[in-house]
């Protein structure tokens, strides 16, 4: 496949310690207890994860939480809210800072 | 839709089907033989643990055509158990103390000897299980009855429902599922099924509508009660959460929609050797609607009947033989040992 994003290349993510095995292994393992049932439910945390891959636009992480979205029992109703609330934060990050250009504006005009 | 058979579909022979699942058509050869895991973990050959379970398919005449069908069951398929293959049926059970007799199809209530069948087996004693799809009770009006004839039998009913929505259901099962099958449960728990008190079971099955695997039991379990009372009124015992099997219908669908290498992948990688321990074929017998013999429903449709070594048909049933065989094993089976489990019951760990 001749482009940037492989969908082969989310099953060699693992493979990422060849390089730096140290670091990785912390990464992992931290990443594992990130993902582990706590005070929110693992559902919860995958629905977090696929919005947050959204806002980040990440492929990988599109196709790894949708996949474990539904086999954390989510449906697709709850699974597009979460993506329209990264939307939201994404949209409303970009909107707050008119706050800044109209401070400015402001300052600059009568 | 249409079955696979009457689509003369390649895939509705069960050569191609295992000549796809062994690798030998362009896909994996690359997975590791099913047998191979089992010797890694000491199970292998796979003995029976006891039967406790007779499975039968009285069947594969159906009023749906689900899209991931193992059986490639639909009003097309006639192929229907006899009076006489039911009576050998009887008189193997009457022989032996085997308490559960789990009925099957396609939909088993299409048998024109279903009826007179449930009494016999009552009769007998047996514990019986009804794998209902539950628009079958609203298919026609001499079908109305089924839940108080069920009740009368104190039949356990396991009903199919994909989903708690419209969408995921309709999706597998056809348009309009889901409406008719909320309205049968309705039915089901009039004639006292899923309440308190009674002792009328009434459980539910939960297939992935897709190439992935089911969630947990318990936790979906929640959802399914949380939201099929709070919208609909419906009462049920418990949820069990089945994976599907890369056979048939369902495989049709993988290879069609390119995820058939992912998903057998998934369930290679998912392999857990305590749910091996567990699954259905070590406490249950398959039985055809022809009489013939297999370690489970899914052997039954690859046509993989019990070794040769042991009788293979229900007229010369022999219990110690079958408690004596080695089962036999393909790569489909990797789809009972995936992630928590699967069998008829369920999640196995």
């Amino acid at each position: 496949m001749n482009t940037y994003y492989d969908p082969a290349d989310l099953k060699k993510f693992g493979d990422i310690g060849e390089f730096e095995p140290k670091l990785a292994k912390k990464f992992f393992d931290w990443y594992g207890d990130v993902f582990a049932e706590g005070a929110l439910t693992a559902r919860e945390k995958s629905l977090i994860a696929l919005a947050v891959s959204h806002a980040i636009q990440c492929p990988y992480c599109i196709d790894a939480y949708s996949v474990d979205s539904l086999e954390k029992g989510c449906d697709e109703a709850q699974m597009m809210e979460a993506v329209h609330v990264a939307a939201a934060i994404r949209g409303g990050a970009s909107l707050v800072h008119g706050v800044q250009m109209m401070n400015k504006v402001k300052k600059l005009t009568m | 839709m249409k079955s696979l058979k009457a689509q003369h579909s390649e895939l509705s022979y069960s050569e191609n089907q295992l000549r796809l699942l062994n690798g030998v058509e362009g896909h994996t050869g690359k997975f590791t033989p099913f047998s191979e895991r089992l010797k890694e973990t000491g199970l292998f050959p796979l003995r029976p643990s006891g039967i406790q379970i007779f499975q039968m398919n009285l069947g594969k005449m159906c009023n749906q055509v689900c899209k991931h069908c193992h059986v490639d069951a639909g009003p097309d398929r006639k192929e229907i158990m006899t009076q006489e293959t039911m009576l050998q049926c009887l008189e193997a059970l009457d022989g032996t103390d085997v308490p559960i007799v789990d009925l099957t199809g396609g939909a088993p209530e299409l048998n024109p000897n279903f009826r007179w069948f449930v009494e016999s087996l009552s009769d007998l004693g047996k514990h019986i299980i009804d794998r209902c799809n539950l628009t079958i009770i609203l298919a026609n009006k001499k079908y109305h009855g089924l839940p108080d004839f069920f009740a009368m039998h104190k039949i356990e009913v396991v009903a199919s429902l994909p989903y708690y929505s419209k969408r995921r259901t309709d999706g597998q099962r056809g348009n309009g599922v889901f409406e008719k099958s909320i309205q049968a449960l309705k039915m089901l728990n009039e004639a006292g099924y899923g309440k308190e008190g009674t002792g009328l079971k009434l459980n539910l099955v939960f297939n992935p509508s897709g190439a992935f695997l089911p969630p947990d039991q318990k936790e979906l379990e929640k959802d399914f009660k949380k939201e099929l009372k709070l919208h609909f009124g419906i009462e049920f015992n418990n949820l069990l959460v089945i994976t599907n099997l890369p056979i048939s219908r369902f495989l049709d669908y993988l290879i069609a929609s390119e995820n058939y290498d992912e998903y057998m992948e998934k369930l290679v990688n998912a392999y857990n050797p305590a749910a091996a321990m567990n699954v259905m074929c070590r406490d249950t017998i398959s039985i055809g609607w022809d009489g013939f013999l297999y370690d489970c429903d899914f052997n039954q449709m690859l046509d993989l009947k019990v070794e040769n070594q042991v009788p293979q048909h229900i007229q010369d049933f022999d219990l110690a033989a079958l408690n004596n065989r080695n089962i036999i094993l393909n790569q489909h089976c990797y789809g009972c040992t995936a992630g928590s489990g699967s069998s008829c019951g369920g999640a196995t760990t």
